[in-house]
């Protein structure tokens, strides 16, 4: 019963820091940043290799990939989706096959010498070896590691939204664009903070947990399906929401394991999405733009 | 020193001008310069199995279901608004359908395929219902998600063969019914497509997109037509698959694979949004182009989708578009 | 005086956020009625609308039709009862002719059971009913593109999209605005023979003169709140209306 709790904690805290980055992104930006799975991989290969083929330090290089992720986040913006703003087809297409660039390209042989990341070869080593005992349940270090940095980064995040300039204006255009930009926020440059704000995100979340298991470009995927069912059941654009729906999710899918077994953790998962879908189609705790949010 | 400036002015063809409305008919001349692109398309399609040897028959046969999902992407994006990231979905379904009536009921392909067509698009259309009362965004979401749901679920609970699939299913009687099967099928979705585009349930759907606060107001449910543009597209879609799973004689996972879902994007993008030939003709130069690469792993992914950002960014009307337009319009540099 | 009840509002409230768009309105239509909403912008007139016709829920609060509860419905069951709605931003279907802009309504649950069939071919029924709202059968006006028409005729589209659901009721978002004095004149017998046909209007507009003249009965609406209802003439010359319109009297 604690090993529930006490796991369903965690895999909740897991899911909100794979969600909260792009939420944050669609959000702001209104723009599905489906990108988010990719960078979080990609952060995590380039961890590695700093440090395994370069030999730098691992804190450096996490600083290191983190930059990059914003980088590579606000590039992405720049140079691609910031020219198809006001075409939806054309961003969800973009954002989709720059993911897929970026994912697949991980996978590639032989070009230039390019040696793909294939193969389960790549592990990030845990920030501290150990487990603990809590309650007369095993925990990882580094599990504790993600609760710590997931609950630092769920304040910072409050912090940073509601009391300093730049956050509040991503706020503001998150409320309502129109109004924003009425008052002199400017929605490009916001749109972009947001991407670089969301990749970095991402990559955060990567370098906490991927210790927890292997790097592969597999994990692109499942990470993208988990942030998007978590804020598809939280609500799309509500940053509260994700987190609620983090829980719910996470807790579901660890009673699910404890009663039936690992196997119907992905039907759990479909399950509770078509669910929400049918009974409070906007998510949990949805917007309130019904005009645009109901058909 | 004035500064001369050029500037590109497009003119009507006086032909084009000629053949508008029934004025069409009042020349040989014109009929043909109204009929002959598309007699080209009909004739080239249904001749060039002919012209090939057996891979690149085979290779064709590919390239023809790719582009009957081109043709099901552009008809849910342009014509109705609702980006479908998921071909692979119905390519599954219809595959999966297809496959187990033959291998558990031994039905012979000409059954098959049309039955797991339907049942397929049925479950599709089931599978997505829940998200079409919503934003487009939620369609574009759950299409990304169920194709990688199925193979989830599938491997999990160890179903259907799980990741090594079934094999031993019937093929088609031989090459040239394979191709032309498809091939006409593709062409009769092509034309049929446009039909349905101009009649009203079509004109219902683009209203649809374009403001459905005043679809809405005008009594129409909105719910309903996107259910039945949905299922138009999975019945093409899982025609695809069904086919597909004959022509090879076996499903399995990679019935799911990204493959299905990223190249009619990337081949309606290229071949112009919109114009339903477009697609068609964009599966048939990517597809031969991806077996081309078939020896350097996912690269051809990666191209798929660097010609899609990069048509989407500066040439996002696509060739069909451009065709059209220089078989239109003639354009002339003239002095500002 | 007897007439039918159609519209029954009791005490709709809507807040987004900490704004409150509309609070606590109520009022009756009745059959051939003519009821202007006024105030000021941002008064919550077009929030209101959007109650009634379905495309917000309320906070609290009923909009009764004909005595059924409508409060929440989905818009478009709410047009097949026969309510119908002009948007104040108009958005025809550009690209396509004007008379197929009419398909869309003409296709509805609404039409289809009323006609039971009988209606015939859709593109002249379409072109009929732009007939009579205006346009000149013969002037290949019907035929050209929607995007292409002047504001005056986009107008009458909006109304003739409204006719061809055949409502009870029409809800004018701001129909006068943007038109000259003259294109509202001509306007005006349009909507008044839609009123001898037994069609209710709820005409929200900026342009009192032109609205004083249909209307019969006036909401004045301002912060979300009705301020005031009664007839043209008697509605100006109350305190509240004069204060939310012009400001207060200045202190000298």
């Amino acid at each position: 019963m604690e090993s529930v709790l006490i796991y369903g904690a965690i895999n909740s805290i897991t899911f909100a820091l794979m969600a909260i980055g792009f939420s944050l992104v669609y959000g702001v930006s209104r723009v599905p940043n489906f990108a988010h799975g990719s960078i979080y991989v990609l952060v995590g290969f380039v961890v590695w290799s700093l440090v395994n083929d370069l030999g730098l330090n691992y804190g450096l290089s996490i600083l290191i990939s983190l930059a990059i992720a914003a980088l590579i986040g606000l590039c992405v913006y720049q140079f691609v989706l910031i020219r198809l703003r006001g075409l939806p087809t054309s961003e969800i297409i973009s954002s989709f096959a720059v993911s897929l660039i970026i994912l697949e390209g991980l996978r590639l042989q032989g070009i230039g010498g390019f040696k793909g990341f294939i193969g389960p070869n790549y592990v990030l080593k845990p920030f501290l070896d150990g487990k603990i005992e809590l309650f007369g349940v095993f925990v990882d270090y580094q599990r504790l590691i993600v609760v710590a940095v997931g609950l630092v980064l769920a304040i910072g995040l409050w912090l940073f939204t509601h009391h300093t300039k730049m956050g509040l204006s991503l706020r503001a255009i998150a409320q309502d664009e129109q109004a924003a930009m009425m008052l002199g926020i400017n929605s490009d440059r916001s749109a972009m903070i947001s991407m670089a704000l969301g990749s970095a995100l991402a990559g955060l979340a990567a370098v906490i947990i991927l210790p927890l298991g292997n790097v592969t470009c597999e994990v692109g995927y499942h990470v993208l399906i988990y942030a998007l069912a978590v804020c598809i059941i939280g609500g799309l654009g509500s940053w509260a929401g994700t987190v609620l729906a983090a829980f719910l999710v996470g807790f579901a899918m660890k009673v699910s394991t404890h009663l039936f077994g690992a196997v119907w953790e992905s039907v759990v998962l479909v399950g509770t999405i078509i669910l929400v879908l049918l009974v409070k189609p906007s998510g949990l705790l949805g917007k309130q733009k019904e005009l645009e949010e109901r058909v | 020193m004035s500064s001369q400036e050029l500037r590109r002015k497009r003119l009507d063809r006086s032909i084009n001008v000629r053949s508008t409305g029934l004025y069409a008919l009042s020349s040989y001349r014109e009929m043909t310069y109204l009929l002959a692109p598309r007699l080209l398309l009909i004739a080239g399609l249904l001749v060039l199995p002919l012209f090939l040897d057996l891979y690149w028959q085979r290779v064709l046969c590919a390239a023809a279901v790719f582009a009957m999902l081109a043709l099901s992407f552009d008809f849910l994006a342009e014509y109705v608004g609702l980006v479908c990231l998921g071909g692979a979905l119905f390519i599954g379904f219809g595959g999966y359908a297809a496959g187990l009536l033959n291998a558990h009921l031994g039905l012979p392909p000409a059954v098959t395929i049309p039955i797991a067509t339907v049942i397929g698009a049925c479950l599709s259309t089931l599978v997505i219902m829940p998200c079409l009362r919503l934003r487009g965004i939620y369609f574009a979401i759950v299409t990304f998600m169920v194709p990688l749901f199925a193979r989830n679920v599938i491997v999990a609970l160890g179903l259907f063969g799980s990741t090594e699939g079934i094999t031993g299913l019937d093929t088609l009687p031989n090459t040239w019914v394979e191709q032309y099967v498809i091939l006409s099928v593709v062409l009769v979705t092509l034309f049929g497509i446009r039909r349905l585009v101009s009649e009203d349930v079509g004109l219902i759907m683009m209203g649809i997109k374009d403001n459905d606060q005043a679809v809405l107001a005008a009594g129409v449910s909105i719910f309903r037509y996107r259910v039945l543009a949905v299922f138009i597209a999975a019945l093409i879609g899982c025609f695809a698959g069904a086919y597909l799973a004959h022509l090879y004689g076996w499903l399995g996972l990679s019935l799911f694979a990204m493959d299905f879902s990223i190249l009619p994007i990337a081949a309606t993008v290229m071949g112009g949004m919109g114009t339903l030939v477009g697609p068609v003709i964009g599966a048939l130069i990517l597809t031969p182009l991806s077996e081309a690469l078939r020896g350097f792993g996912q690269l051809r992914v990666v191209l798929y989708c660097l010609i899609l950002v990069l048509f989407i960014l500066y040439k996002p009307e696509g060739l069909m578009n451009v065709l059209e337009r220089k078989y239109h319009q003639f354009e002339r540099l003239e002095k500002v | 005086m007897g007439a039918e009840v159609l519209l029954d509002v009791r005490g709709v409230s809507k807040a987004f956020g900490g704004v409150h768009a509309v609070e606590d309105v109520s009022f009756t239509l009745g059959r051939g009625e003519v009821m202007g909403v006024i105030g000021p912008n941002g008064a919550g007139k077009t929030t209101l609308v959007n109650i009634l016709t379905g495309f917000i829920k309320p906070d609290s609060g009923r909009v009764l039709y004909k005595g059924k509860n409508i409060t929440g419905m989905a818009p478009n069951k709410i047009a097949n009862l026969g309510l119908a709605r002009t948007f104040q931003v108009m958005r025809p279907y550009h690209s396509l002719p004007t008379y197929k802009n009419l398909i869309v309504p003409l296709n509805s649950p609404r039409i289809k059971k009323a006609a039971a069939g009988k209606l015939g071919d859709l593109d002249s029924v379409a072109i009929d009913i732009l007939e009579e709202i205006g346009f000149e059968r013969d002037a290949r006006v019907p035929y050209k593109t929607a995007g292409s028409l002047p504001l005056g005729y986009q107008k009458r589209l909006e109304l003739a999209r409204c006719i061809a659901l055949r409502p009870e009721v029409i809800l004018c978002d701001e129909v006068f605005s943007g038109l000259s004095m003259s294109e509202i004149s001509s306007m005006i017998p349009l909507l008044e023979k839609f009123v001898m046909q037994g069609i209710a209007l709820i005409m929200i507009e900026h342009r009192l003169r032109e609205l004083f003249r249909v209307a019969n009965k006036v909401l004045v609406m301002n912060f979300g709140v009705k301020i005031a209802e009664g007839r043209p003439q008697e509605i100006m010359k109350q305190d509240e209306v004069k204060a939310a319109y012009i400001g207060g009297e200045r202190s000298k």
